[in-house]
């Protein structure tokens, strides 16, 4: 049975970002094949939220390699985009908006069709709230109005910065068939439950200060010593 | 980009319309420097070059108002994200904010003007009108471009309010120049245009050329 | 690597300078009406086309950062302008003498050119508190580099706005300046011109030099610090990653 080596969905070679004199991320390299879930560890500051944010083409590397869905870093950055859904800390939307003129409004910029929007309405259970601005929602309820604004143009790889960060177990419930394990995509998540995130990833990439510590199966003992 | 750029400024006129805050902000602020003009100059009437400068100051500070503004919203609500995440010409960014600026200077001057004419303005303001029409519309394409660039440049800094007025109000002076001197003899004697030609050709030039060095340089205030 | 070429070119600034304060005040004529003091023209007319050029380069090399992304032309673009804040004092305040000894008064707006020049002072005013507002050093540089080039394109335009709304109602008073100047006058300006461009230009190249010296210092005390680090780290603690430091105004 002949074996095709599929290009890895996430090509990364010595990485390095800068903030400054500081190095934000230095050293990193890793690669992460289609389906896979790369957990993100790391103290805060270590660099995760940053290195995500490369990854998600809005922070361009300042050395290194980095591709992408096959879209060289920063230079193809524009071929990535659109086939990213992010989850990061803020949800990108607009306060005075409701959720579903949100979701219509970053439809309209993927050009993707309105019945996608009532599709993931309904997925993320927020069919009843739809309609009211996003400033009078609980932030559970916003963040599953984020997840459903990362899978609208249903991207095959998704970045995820702690998304269930102050939902409760029925909301997680929800997201997990479309963010979690089951949806199939391949992942890049950032967690500080070490336990669930370990159990969560085939992959772990552990830093530190911006360095690369840790890489390959998730180990909770060693995840934890980034943490002493 | 043109696609986006309107789903950018209908969304941005959305927000607008619920908050309703740049624009009678903006109205508000023209009547009430009106008044303060009134007691300043002491004059119940202005005519010539006293009115055309009244008027076009006004406006210029009105401009700095919503400049102050205009990419607020994107970066308390982390919208700017959305915005860079979208696989959009960034130049669609630019060409919605200066566009949303435009609109909120025209429905500024459907009352300024107006009310400029009642409080105090002492020729007639009809038989000028469509000239002033003709240049308070290429003075806002101008305005528009500026404004659109000075917010996205100031909207990172620390003194983001104090920042604005300071860089936006020495880019506008062609503008006052341009809108007052060709103004003040629409407000005097006779009413009729003097030199009109001279200082169309100068808003002109000042509108082309802000317009293209905002297109070229507006993806390096966007990028990381 | 900056300091190359600063020494004959110190010398051929003071040369050229030294030459036209000798033409300033022992050929060129005295003027009738005005006296002595008229003489303070050769010194801010010269500067004032020397520090425009000045903001000028200094978009144009925030046009050369933005393309290359190479930091040295941001320090560079950054020189300039801020050396032509420091030299636009000078114009005004030389601009101010020469109108209080020819009109009596301390400012006149007769005068376009210098009416324009004080907008665009106002303007550049704003670079360095715009520049050292904004933390991240990187957009720091990308920021002022479009604040170069905006304010760049704006001196031309703004100077044809402020003729344009002198032209007719008051006659030009710089009848000094254009066209019609005697030769002698002619020759002092030209010289004093090329004085005053050469010592720009020195006095950029000196502060180039000096604040890249600076940052050197600054990177090899820093790589010795990491050094040491890494001396006790092989004993036990850990070594905070430093990377190289970058060439930033802020870092000289």
């Amino acid at each position: 049975m002949a074996e095709q080596a599929a290009a890895p969905v996430i090509d990364v070679e010595g990485l390095e970002r800068r903030y400054g004199e500081r190095a934000a991320l230095s050293g990193v390299s890793f690669r992460l094949g289609e389906g896979q879930t790369l957990g993100l560890f790391g103290p805060n500051g270590a660099g995760k939220s940053t290195l995500l944010r490369v990854l998600a083409t809005l922070l361009r590397p300042h050395a290194g390699g980095v591709r992408v869905l096959g879209a060289a870093l920063p230079g193809e950055s524009w071929k990535a985009r659109g086939r990213v859904g992010y989850v990061g800390h803020e949800p990108l939307l607009y306060r005075e908006l409701s959720g579903r003129e949100n979701l219509v409004f970053h439809a309209r910029l993927h050009r993707v069709p309105e019945a996608r929007v009532d599709e993931l309405i309904a997925a993320v259970g927020m069919q009843r709230r739809a309609r009211d601005p996003v400033r009078e929602l609980s932030r559970g309820m916003v963040q599953r109005l984020s997840a459903a604004r990362a899978l609208l143009h249903d991207p095959p790889l998704l970045l995820l910065d702690e998304p269930y960060s102050g939902l409760d177990p029925a909301a997680r419930e929800l997201l997990d068939p479309l963010i979690g394990r089951p949806c199939g995509r391949t992942r890049v998540l950032v967690s500080h439950d070490v336990e669930a995130g370990a159990a969560e990833s085939d992959l772990a990439l552990g830093l530190r200060a911006g360095k690369q510590l840790i890489f390959g199966r998730p180990d909770p003992a060693a995840i934890r010593g980034l943490f002493r | 980009m043109i696609g986006t750029a309107w789903t950018i400024l209908r969304k941005d006129l959305q927000i607008e319309l619920r908050t309703k805050e740049s624009v009678p902000a903006m109205a508000l602020f023209s009547v009430t420097v009106f008044v303060l003009f009134h007691f300043g100059l002491q004059r119940n009437e202005l005519e010539g070059d006293l009115a055309a400068g009244v008027l076009w100051v006004t406006l210029i500070l009105a401009t700095v108002l919503a400049v102050n503004r205009l990419f607020v919203t994107e970066r308390e609500q982390g919208g700017i994200d959305g915005l860079l995440l979208a696989p959009i010409d960034r130049t669609a960014v630019f060409v919605a904010k200066a566009g949303a600026l435009f609109l909120y200077l025209v429905l500024l001057e459907l009352v300024a003007v107006p009310a400029f004419g009642i409080l105090l303005l002492g020729p007639d303001l009809f038989k000028p009108l469509p000239t002033l029409i003709l240049l308070l519309v290429l003075a806002d394409v101008g305005l528009a471009a500026v404004g659109a660039l000075v917010s996205a440049l100031a909207v990172e800094t620390r003194a983001r309010d104090l920042i604005v007025p300071l860089l936006l109000l020495p880019l506008l002076v062609p503008v006052a120049i341009a809108g007052a001197e060709a103004t003040e003899p629409l407000f005097s004697g006779n009413q009729a245009a003097h030199e009109l030609g001279k200082w169309v050709a100068l808003l002109g030039l000042y509108d082309m050329v802000f317009l293209l060095v905002s297109i070229a340089v507006f993806d390096f205030l966007l990028e990381d | 690597m900056y300091g190359k070429g600063l020494r004959p070119l110190s010398i051929a600034a003071a040369a050229t300078l030294g030459t036209a304060l000798g033409l300033v005040f022992f050929y060129a004529p005295l003027d009738a009406d005005q006296g002595f003091i008229q003489k303070i023209f050769y010194i801010h007319v010269p500067l004032a086309i020397v520090t425009l050029f000045g903001f000028i380069a200094g978009g144009v090399m925030g046009i050369k950062y933005l393309r290359s992304g190479d930091r040295s032309w941001d320090m560079r673009s950054y020189v300039a302008i801020h050396l032509s804040i420091v030299l636009a004092v000078a114009v005004l305040i030389t601009g101010a003498i020469w109108a209080k000894a020819s009109w009596g008064h301390w400012w006149v707006w007769d005068e376009p050119t210098l009416v324009s020049f004080l907008i665009i002072f106002l303007l550049y005013c704003c670079y360095q508190p715009l520049r050292f507002s904004i933390e991240d050093p990187d957009r720091q540089a990308r920021y002022a580099a479009v604040f170069a080039i905006i304010a760049g394109a704006f001196v031309p335009l703004n100077f044809v706005a402020v003729r344009l709304a002198q032209s007719f109602s008051h006659p030009r008073v710089l009848s000094t300046t254009g066209g019609n100047m005697p030769g002698s006058m002619r020759l002092t300006f030209y010289v004093s011109v090329l004085g005053m461009a050469l010592l720009y230009t020195t006095l950029w190249k000196l502060e180039l030099t000096s604040k890249n010296a600076s940052i050197q210092l600054k990177r090899l005390r820093l790589r010795l610090e990491l050094e040491q680090e890494e001396g006790q780290a092989r004993a036990g603690a850990p070594a905070p990653p430093v990377s190289t430091v970058p060439a930033s105004p802020r870092n000289a």
